[in-house]
Parts: C-alpha cells; sequence; structure tokens
C-alpha cells in the first residue's frame, strides 16, 4: 500500500464511529514519542547554556525545576504539532512512524495531551521559577503550535523561516528563568538558532523535496524550486557565519568559543557553497550540510557552556 | 442476558440483544488493559513528582515561597 493511500485510510478512519469509539492501546512510549524527545534534548541542552550563562544566583533545584518545565513544555509543543499535522504526517515517509499516523493515539488525544502538559508547564514555571519565563514559555508553545503548525507552515515557503522563532527561543526562557531579565546576550543567542534554522532544515528539505510535495508542504525547495533554495541557504549561512562569531566579538564569550565560532561558522559557509553549486538528483552536500549544521550548533553552545556557564555553574552550587 | 461479542477494529465490543441498557459495555482486550495499566501508572507518577517537586522547592525557596518576581 502507497503511502498516499495510507494517508487516505488514516483520514478515513478519523470520521468512522467504530474507531472513535475503541479503547486506546497506546502504551507510555507512544505518548513520549508524541513529546519529540529528540527535539526535547536539543531544547533542553539550549536552554541549560541560556540558563548557565546568565548573572545572578539561581538555586540548583530552581534551575532543574526551570529545565524540567522547559523540557515538558517542548514536549507539549510537540505533542500539538503531531496531533494537527496528523494528516500531513501520514503522507511523509519521515513521519509516517508517528503514533498518530499509525493508529496508536487518536488525533484528540494528542491535542489533550499537548494541552495538558502546557498548562502543567507554564503553570508550574510561573509559581516555581518566574512568571517572565512562564509568560516566554506560553508564547513558544503558543508560536510553534499555531503560528508555525496551523498557521505558516502549509501556507507559505517561508514556514521555517518564521516559524524557527519558536526552537530559538529556549536559550532566551532559560535566560529569563535565572536572571529574571533580558540582555543582548540572550536575544543573541536567540539570533543564531534563527538565523541556523533556514539552512538547517532547508538542507533537509532539499533531498526530501519529493516527501514534502506529497504532503502538500509548501517547503521552498517545493514551492521556489531548487535553484533558489540552494542560493537562500547559502545566503543565511552568510548571515549565520558573522553572528555565530559575534558572542566572542562583543566581549559575551572568549577565545575559545570565537576560535570554534570561526572555524565552524567557516565550515558550515564552505557547505552551503558546494550545496549551492550543487544539482539534483546529487545530494550528498546538503546531507552534510545538515549533518553538520546539528554539530555547528551543538559545538557553539557546548564552548560557551564550558567556558563560560560551567564556571558559574560550579561556583552557584559552592555558593 | 442475550448478549454477543464481536471484534470491531481489534475490539471486543458486546452488542446487547433487547432494549435493556448494556451493562457491560465495551470489553477491553487484554493488550488494551495492559496499555490502560502503563498509562495510568504513568500518571501516578507523574502527579507525585509534580507533588514531590512542590515540596521541595517550598522548602528550598523557605519564607521567600510566596515571592514570586516577574
Amino acid at each position: 500500500m502507497s503511502l498516499v493511500s495510507e494517508g487516505a485510510d488514516f483520514r478515513g478512519a478519523l470520521a468512522a464511529p467504530a474507531e472513535l469509539a475503541e479503547p486506546s492501546l497506546a502504551g507510555v512510549s507512544d505518548y513520549i514519542a508524541l513529546m519529540k524527545p529528540r527535539v526535547m534534548s536539543l531544547v533542553v541542552f539550549t536552554a541549560l547554556v541560556g540558563l548557565a550563562v546568565a548573572p545572578g544566583s539561581l538555586h540548583p533545584m530552581t534551575g532543574f525545576t526551570a529545565l524540567l518545565c522547559i523540557a515538558v513544555g517542548a514536549g507539549a509543543a510537540g505533542a500539538l504539532n503531531m496531533g494537527y499535522d496528523a494528516d500531513v504526517d501520514a503522507l511523509m515517509t519521515r513521519t509516517a512512524h508517528r503514533p498518530v499516523p499509525r493508529g496508536r493515539v487518536k488525533r484528540g488525544e494528542a491535542i489533550a495531551f499537548g494541552l495538558t502538559l502546557a498548562a502543567f508547564s507554564v503553570g508550574t514555571l510561573g509559581l516555581l521559577v518566574n512568571t517572565f519565563a512562564a509568560a516566554l514559555l506560553a508564547f513558544t508553545i503558543f508560536f510553534y503550535a499555531v503560528i508555525y503548525t496551523v498557521w505558516l507552515k502549509r501556507l507559505t515557503p517561508q514556514n521555517i523561516v518564521i516559524g524557527g522563532a519558536a526552537g530559538a527561543f529556549p536559550p532566551m526562557i532559560g535566560w529569563v528563568a535565572a536572571a529574571g531579565s533580558l540582555s543582548l546576550e540572550p536575544i543573541l543567542l536567540f539570533a543564531i538558532i534563527f538565523f541556523w534554522t533556514p539552512p538547517h532544515f532547508w538542507a533537509l528539505a532539499l533531498y526530501r523535496a519529493d516527501d514534502y510535495a506529497r504532503a502538500g508542504i509548501p517547503m521552498l525547495p517545493v514551492v521556489a524550486g531548487d535553484a533558489s533554495a540552494r542560493q537562500q541557504i547559502l545566503r543565511y549561512t552568510l548571515i549565520l557565519a558573522p553572528l555565530g562569531v559575534a558572542p566572542y566579538a562583543l566581549g559575551f564569550a572568549g577565545p575559545l568559543y570565537g576560535l570554534t565560532a570561526t572555524v565552524a561558522g567557516a565550515i558550515m559557509v564552505v557547505l552551503a557553497w558546494q550545496v549551492f553549486c550543487e544539482r539534483r538528483p546529487a545530494e550528498r552536500a546538503s546531507r552534510q550540510l545538515f549533518a553538520f549544521s546539528i554539530l555547528y550548533l551543538f559545538l557553539l553552545f557546548a564552548v560557551l557552556l564550558v567556558e563560560r556557564g560551567w564556571g558559574g555553574l560550579l561556583a552557584r552550587l559552592a555558593a | 442476558m442475550g448478549r454477543a461479542a464481536r471484534p470491531v477494529g481489534g475490539v471486543t465490543v458486546g452488542i446487547a440483544m433487547n432494549d435493556k441498557p448494556d451493562e457491560d459495555g465495551i470489553v477491553l482486550s487484554e493488550a488494551q488493559k495492559r496499555a490502560r495499566r502503563s498509562r495510568s501508572i504513568a500518571i501516578a507518577l507523574a502527579l507525585a513528582a509534580l507533588v514531590i517537586l512542590f515540596y521541595v522547592m517550598t522548602l528550598v525557596k523557605g519564607p521567600g515561597v510566596l515571592v514570586r518576581p516577574i
């Protein structure tokens, strides 16, 4: 059975009374899968960096609570996304195995699960850490679930550019949880993830273009064409590379970060150039850029954590 | 009571053969019972963790627990 017909069956099943009355077979692992654990791990990591490099004193237990709430909030956004996007997920190879398209969890259950997690994570963060951080977390969940998933994703090829803001908020939330206010530094961390998102996802979309086209998602390579997407990837990478070095240039980070950001940024530019020169059906450069972009973001934040945050965390624990 | 059980989409559903309300309702399969039990345990553990979290944080914050800066 083709994926397209599976998707049609899935949509039919949504309306079938027998299916609606059927008790769930979903186990705990299905609900964990709804929370997108891999995305959650990146969210927790970037939030940890924001939390660790922020000024001010924070009890480790409060820091743990903040990270837990941010992680659960990210899970809530993931569940809401999977609940709403179940029809298109069923049509794409990459997402067809998710719990809702597979029929393990019903669409309404996924959305109810997401709303429950969102309420608990935002409420707990507000009560136990601070209201500003809770408000930012609530806005992030809203942005991802409504602005990106419901509105932009199926509407415009700029979906992941604007929607990328949702993924860029976690270090800002971590910072606000620790410091109680915003400054240029967390906004810079936000900007790095914001400009990292388009080259990262468009590199994926280049070699998954058929998947997105089948699902009717207007990703840039599908709508504007292969060449235009490659050009945009190069443009965003040329903005990202110097932006990655900015924390060092502005004195927020040390020389180790400066060196890492410069070298990793140069590699990103070289890979983006290779993607720009590559033409379908070749996809080696796109795959390389997608893989390295994950390492790039991890490296920048890890070095920042080691250089700035680790010492701060140890000092807080000792205090 | 005259009733029959037939599988509907992998579920054994009790069908009443007269006008009286079905007292048994939907009969869960063993797999569905196991899934429901695992979900119930997960919810219980999550709620227990939430209680412990609020308890510990109250101890950590001390009298300042009611002070919530914006």
